[in-house]
Parts: C-alpha cells; sequence; structure tokens
C-alpha cells in the first residue's frame, strides 16, 4: 500500500490534533495562563509592529480578579458609556433567546447565538466610529444591535417574511445594513477578510477618513482569503483591522484544527509584519481598548492590526448542531475568563453606578421590548406561512436588468404557482 | 460611436486605450493586478497606464487571485469600480470563490444594498505553446454562474466597445481575452504566416469613447447553408475554413456569451436550417452544450441536421501535441462534411 520503511529510521506519525476534554470529561481549564493586567503596558498608538510581538503572546486585560478597571489600557469610559455597553449586551442576550426559540418553536429554519461572546461585537463597535464599515462574520448581530438597527428588521429577515429587507434571499442572521457600515454577510468563511481590505484601500486611495473593521472565528483562519487578505493589508498599509474572535470551537471541531497547539492567532500578525494583540475577549474594557488602540492606529496610517479576541462560545454553533455531543459538559461555567456580562456588571456594582435591582429591572424590562418587537415582525409573517415577497423578486437583481433568459423562467414560474393555487393565485 | 480619430490598433492596443479612456473619463476606475503596473502587463495591456494615471489607479499586486478578486469585490462595495487583471486564465481558480459565491452574488443577496461592478479581464485560450497552465479556456465555468456576465472579444475594434461597456455595467462581467488573436487575426493554419491586424477592417479602432452594447452578437459572414455559432479566436479559424472550402456559412461571433443573444441565433439557424457549434475548450458540459440545447428546444422542426459540435478535446491542453489538440482546419472540414451530408 506504498509503505515504505527503512529498518535504521524510526517510523513517521500522523498527529491528529484531540480537545482535551470530550463529553463525560471535567474540564479543567487550569493550565490556561492568565497573565496579570498590565503584564504589557499599552505601547504607544504609533510603535512598530517589530517591537510589540510579547502582545500576540500576552493577553491585554483591564478588569482584575476583583472586577476592577486598572492599568495602562483602562480606556476611562464613563458610567454612562459601560451603562450603554451592558445595556446592549443585554438586548443582544434577549433578542439571541427569543430568536433561538423562535427557531425551536418552528418559525424560522435556523439561528445562531452570540451568548458569551457579545463583548466582541459590542465593545469593538462602540469604539469604532458610526461611520466605520464594518465586515462581519455571521455572530456579529451585536453590530446592529449597537448601531441601533431595528430589532424589528432584524427580526424580519429572519422570518424571511415580507417585511425582509432583503426580501427573502438570505439564511437567517445573513443581514445586509449598508446605512448602518454593516456589510452583506455571506456564508462563506472569511470572504469578507480580503473584502475588508479592499474597502480600507479604496477609503485610503480617495483620502477618506474611515477605516474597515472586520471579523472572522479562529477555525476560519484556515481559509486562504485570511492569509490574502493579511498580506494586502500589509503590501499596501490599509486601513483595517482584522478580528479573530477565538471562541475555541468551529462547530465541533476545537481551535487546534487551526493550529492553535502551535501558536496564537494573534501571532499570525508577526509574519506578516503587522501589529498583533491577544485579548481578554471577555473583558469588555480590554475589548474595547484593544479596538480603540487599533482604530487610532489605523486612522493616522500606521497600518493594519490584528486583534485576537480569546472568548469561548457559551452555546452551541448554532440551531441545527448539539455541543453535549463533542464537548464536555459545564465548559463554559468553568472558563476562566467567566462571562463579558456577568464581569461588566460586577465592574458597575462594586464601582457603585449599579444595583442587582437596577440589573433586574433591565433584564426584564429588555425581555418585553424583544417580546414586543417580536410581536410586531410576526405581523408581516414567519418562514413558510405565505406573508413572503411576490414570487417575482425570486428573478430580480441577480442581474440590475433582467435578461430575457431570466423573464423567460420568471413567466414559467408563475404558471407552476397558476397551475399550483388556481383561482386563489388569479385572486392575489 | 466617437468623434474621434480612428487608428489601426492590434487588440492589445485597443484594450489599453478602453483601459486609458476609463481611466480618464471615470475617476472610480481602477486598475490592478500582477505586473500591470510600471511594467505594463505581460501582455503589455496597461503598458504606460500606471504613467499616466498613477500609482493609485494602477498597481501591481501580491501573486494572489484570491485577494486580487476579493478586494476587488471590497472596492466595488465602497463605490469604485475595479477591472482586476488576472495574468492567465489558468490562475483564475484561486479567485473563483470570490467571484462566484461574493461578486456574483452580491446585489442579490443584499437586495441592492451592496453591488459589485468589477470587471475581470484575464487572458485565455491556447495555440501559443503555453502547455495546460496557460491555454485554457474556462469560459463555461462562469456561464453556469447567475449574476456574472461572460464576454469574448474578436476583434481590436470590438475589443475596446466590449470592454467599455463591461467596465460601465453595474455587474460583474468576466472579459476573457484570446490572447492568440492580441497581434493578428489567427486562422488556425499554423504552418502560414500571421497577417498582422492592420490588414483586418476589426483594426480601425476610434481613439475616444464607444461601447457596444453586451448581449448581442454580431454576424461576421453571412450564409444561407450552416449557421456557425462561435467567438474569440475561432470566428477567424471559421472564415477562413469557410472561405477556402467554399462553405456558404452564416458565422455568428457571439461576443457576450451571458447573457446570450439567442434572438440572432435563432433567427440564423431557423433561415439556414444547420447549425455548428465551434469552441476551443473541452468538449463535455463546455458553453457548446449550452448553446446545441437551446438551439434544439427552440429550432428542432427546422433543423436538417443533428447540431455538430466542433470543440477541444477532453484532456488538458498539451504542449508538443497543441495543434492535434486544437480544434483547427482539420476537424472544422471534416464536421463541415458532415453536416452538409446529412
Amino acid at each position: 500500500m506504498g509503505q515504505h520503511q527503512r529498518e535504521n529510521l524510526a517510523p513517521l506519525h500522523l498527529h491528529i490534533p484531540e480537545p482535551k476534554f470530550r463529553p463525560g470529561d471535567k474540564a479543567d481549564f487550569s493550565d490556561i495562563i492568565v497573565p496579570e493586567v498590565d503584564a504589557i503596558a499599552r505601547p504607544d498608538e504609533h510603535v512598530a509592529p517589530a517591537d510589540i510581538h510579547a502582545l500576540a503572546y500576552g493577553l491585554v486585560r483591564v478588569l482584575d480578579d476583583e472586577n476592577a478597571a486598572t492599568g495602562s489600557w483602562n480606556p476611562g469610559l464613563s458610567a454612562d458609556t459601560l451603562r450603554l455597553m451592558l445595556r446592549k449586551m443585554l438586548t443582544l442576550r434577549a433578542f439571541d433567546d427569543r430568536m433561538f426559540r423562535a427557531q425551536r418553536q418552528g418559525k424560522t429554519s435556523f439561528y445562531m447565538k452570540s451568548f458569551g461572546e457579545e463583548a466582541t461585537s459590542v465593545a469593538t463597535t462602540m469604539a469604532l466610529h458610526r461611520d466605520d464599515m464594518c465586515f462581519p462574520s455571521y455572530r456579529q448581530q451585536g453590530i446592529l444591535i449597537t448601531r441601533d438597527y431595528p430589532l424589528v428588521d432584524m427580526m424580519n429577515q429572519i422570518y424571511s417574511n415580507r417585511g425582509d429587507r432583503l426580501k427573502g434571499r438570505q439564511l437567517p442572521i445573513m443581514y445586509s445594513a449598508k446605512d448602518y457600515g454593516f456589510f452583506s454577510i455571506s456564508g462563506n468563511l472569511t470572504t469578507q477578510y480580503p473584502q475588508a481590505v479592499g474597502w480600507a484601500m479604496a477609503s485610503a486611495s480617495r483620502a477618506d477618513t474611515r477605516i474597515a473593521a472586520v471579523w472572522c472565528g479562529d477555525g476560519s483562519t484556515a481559509e486562504g482569503d485570511f492569509h490574502s487578505a493579511l498580506t494586502f493589508a500589509a503590501v499596501y498599509n490599509a486601513p483595517v483591522i482584522f478580528q479573530v474572535v477565538n471562541n475555541q470551537w468551529a462547530i465541533s471541531s476545537f481551535s487546534g484544527f487551526a493550529g492553535s497547539e502551535r501558536t496564537t492567532f494573534a501571532a499570525k500578525a508577526i509574519g506578516y509584519g503587522i501589529a498583533g494583540l491577544r485579548v481578554d475577549g471577555n473583558d469588555v474594557l480590554a475589548v474595547y481598548a484593544a479596538m480603540q488602540w487599533a482604530a487610532n492606529r489605523a486612522r493616522t496610517n500606521n497600518g493594519p492590526t490584528l486583534i485576537e479576541y480569546f472568548t469561548y462560545r457559551g452555546e452551541g454553533h448554532s440551531t441545527s448542531d448539539d455541543p453535549n455531543a463533542y464537548r464536555a459538559a459545564e465548559e463554559y461555567a468553568l472558563w476562566p475568563l467567566g462571562d463579558p456580562v456577568e464581569r461588566l456588571k460586577a465592574h458597575l456594582i462594586a464601582t457603585g453606578e449599579w444595583t442587582h435591582e437596577q440589573h433586574e429591572a433591565l433584564v426584564a424590562t429588555l425581555s418585553d421590548e424583544v417580546k414586543a418587537k417580536q410581536k410586531e415582525a410576526e405581523q408581516n409573517g414567519i418562514l413558510g406561512h405565505g406573508l413572503h415577497h411576490p414570487f417575482e423578486t425570486m428573478f430580480e437583481d441577480v442581474f440590475e436588468e433582467m435578461p430575457a433568459h431570466l423573464k423567460e423562467q420568471c413567466a414559467q414560474m408563475l404558471e407552476e404557482q397558476h397551475d399550483k393555487f388556481g383561482p386563489e393565485w388569479e385572486a392575489r | 460611436m466617437s468623434d474621434a480619430a480612428t487608428k489601426t490598433m492590434n487588440m492589445i492596443e485597443a484594450i489599453n486605450s478602453a483601459l486609458d479612456v476609463m481611466l480618464g473619463q471615470d475617476p472610480d476606475v481602477v486598475i490592478m493586478g500582477e505586473d500591470v503596473g510600471y511594467f505594463g502587463g505581460v501582455f503589455r495591456a496597461t503598458a504606460g497606464l500606471q504613467k499616466k494615471h498613477g500609482k493609485t489607479r494602477v498597481f501591481d499586486t501580491p501573486i494572489s487571485e484570491c485577494g486580487i478578486i476579493g478586494v476587488g469585490v471590497g472596492m466595488a462595495a465602497y463605490g469604485l469600480r475595479p477591472v482586476p487583471e488576472i495574468q492567465f486564465a489558468d490562475y483564475i481558480y484561486p479567485g473563483l470563490d470570490q467571484l462566484v459565491s461574493e461578486a456574483a452574488r452580491m446585489r442579490y443577496r443584499s437586495a441592492n444594498d451592496f453591488i459589485c461592478p468589477m470587471t475581470v479581464r484575464s487572458p485565455f485560450g491556447g495555440g501559443i505553446f503555453g502547455g495546460q497552465t496557460h491555454s485554457q479556456s474556462p469560459e463555461s465555468l462562469f456561464t453556469h454562474v447567475c449574476g456574472i456576465k461572460t464576454v469574448i472579444p474578436a476583434t481590436p475594434y470590438d475589443a475596446k466597445g466590449l470592454l467599455i461597456a463591461a467596465i460601465e455595467d453595474n455587474d460583474p462581467v468576466v472579459f476573457f481575452e484570446p490572447k492568440r488573436i492580441y497581434n493578428g487575426p489567427f486562422t488556425g493554419y499554423y504552418d502560414r504566416p500571421v497577417e498582422p491586424w492592420s490588414k483586418h477592417e476589426g483594426s480601425a479602432v476610434p481613439e475616444g469613447h464607444y461601447r457596444i452594447e453586451l448581449g448581442k452578437a454580431a454576424i461576421v459572414r453571412e450564409g444561407g447553408a450552416v449557421t456557425v455559432l462561435t467567438y474569440g479566436t475561432m470566428v477567424h479559424v471559421v472564415k477562413a475554413v469557410v472561405a477556402e472550402h467554399g462553405i456558404d456559412a452564416e458565422i455568428i461571433d457571439l461576443r457576450t456569451l451571458l447573457p446570450l443573444d439567442i434572438e440572432t441565433i435563432e433567427a440564423s439557424v431557423k433561415k439556414t436550417g444547420r447549425c455548428m457549434v465551434v469552441h476551443e475548450a473541452t468538449r463535455t458540459s463546455g458553453f457548446g452544450a449550452e448553446l446545441s440545447a437551446q438551439v434544439q428546444e427552440r429550432c428542432f422542426y427546422y433543423l436538417e441536421a443533428p447540431v455538430e459540435r466542433v470543440t477541444g478535446f477532453d484532456t488538458p491542453y498539451p504542449h508538443s501535441l497543441e495543434w492535434a489538440y486544437f480544434p483547427g482546419p482539420v476537424r472544422l472540414a471534416r464536421a463541415f462534411d458532415k453536416i452538409m451530408k446529412d
């Protein structure tokens, strides 16, 4: 079978990565090194990438073990800003809960929560300018929520109903909102990486002042697009911020299948000669500070930054998988970096800016608000219940102008509907 | 038509002129690709353009087709009108996902929120001793994708007018340039001297701006006995064989493969009652299969013989046996004999 062994040489061995814990195991994260706050102080934003390699292997933190905001990375945000951040994350959490449940109730085909990694979309967006362009992957609905995109419009998209701005064409959560600086989400992974670089290059070539930010997961850093994008960004010094949300899991494959046994994701920056930061992704203040640092660099023509948010995917990949089938139970509860919402809440309470009672009241209010929005969205229909965009829209927007062969196929489809629905169709 | 003076150009000069006109006219037009900047491209299509229009308008890129096309999609999302070059069509595959899943779908998936007015230029086809990585004709991979237009010129005049129309189009266009005829209208008689473009009427090219509408075929020779559907280099090969053998053929240069000018095709086949489809690309699932199917669907009762396909063989493009692979005069003559006998 092609096997060839020389007696004087040891046989080769193929390494197949395996996560430390599987169902039935008790997770133990004691080997994860959590450095002290300010183990590496915040460098000047104009620093040369070659002088900050250690940051790609460290962990930027602001909230210490007692949830006090300390150190040189502390962005010094006001209590109002922090309460707004908390509110956005709780809105996102309430939204995710309702939409996950809606899928389980058969109202749509699919949903993905961002539980446990809310900081990586909310705090980052707050650190950007409102007109900066975001190129999200599929788990950054927090960007839209932070930029006050209407929840009803998000729900209409999830239900693919007649109110869906995307005309029922996209899988749920694959939003597009140009007016909100939110790029159309693909289903193919990391394709947005070179696109964000192209957008940033265009912005720079026009002496514009807007920058681009792009997100992907740990697993999808393995795509060729990731490496093409980093090459282009380095070559043209593009004003773009690359973010890897390292939530440890790519569906059922742990981050080792993207190379995490060898190095950090932030350290990929080093080979490209760009700045790399590894950040506690569950520390909203650290996430904010890292994005602010990178954004200031980009804005002052100091080039791209790659930020890794070290976090944990608290629930399944989507409504289509059960994490109990491939990872140890309670991993999230045992995660050494805690929960981003709980940590911010504890920080605000510790500083006297928030109370448990206020928190519970806010959670209840947001839950009610989201429920009310859900009712409103469902007036426009749910998936598979007739209230969709007109059939003809299936053929629109393939091209700016509909060519003859699509007109022909559209006529055929309408005849099929006529055959199927008869007089009911005539009366529509 | 423009009022500007007409000049004799080969196809490379016509393409260069189209790019020059568009760079001058539309500040959103950006050209990028491997070696296209200072050097002006391995085939010289962008010669002098960086010097004239500046480094941020015409620039070299890393050797990454995925990056070139992906960056183009992002530039288009910003509002630019990128015209990336892929050095050889054979190299386009690393960029295929960005073309198929991204560029082609952007308008549809975002319901017009984002569009992708990008024209990807790429030399294609063989007959230059390029071996299997510098000779391919992958056009049917793109005609199979909804949301992309596929354009292939056969003369300098068409190349410029079609390229300008492609760049001005608000949807992604793949613009394949038949590199065998960059410098002259190759007839397929590879052992005879090649005529320069200057002796061909298609080399009279206006210097200014003009467009040739996408989706419109050209009847390059009228005839009554058989319709030949072809494009690119093969237009000239078919013309030469038809002249050599005195065949009363109507030759249609498709110019745009998608959207297809089926009206012109249908009218011609109904007139002649015979149809031959000719392309250099491999046979199975080639664009000829689509043409043959559509002609059969629309003209079945007018046909006096089965639709004949003359194509490259289903092998990689060979190096030393290039002329045994190429659908040249011998293969065409045999096919004409067959279709005229039936």
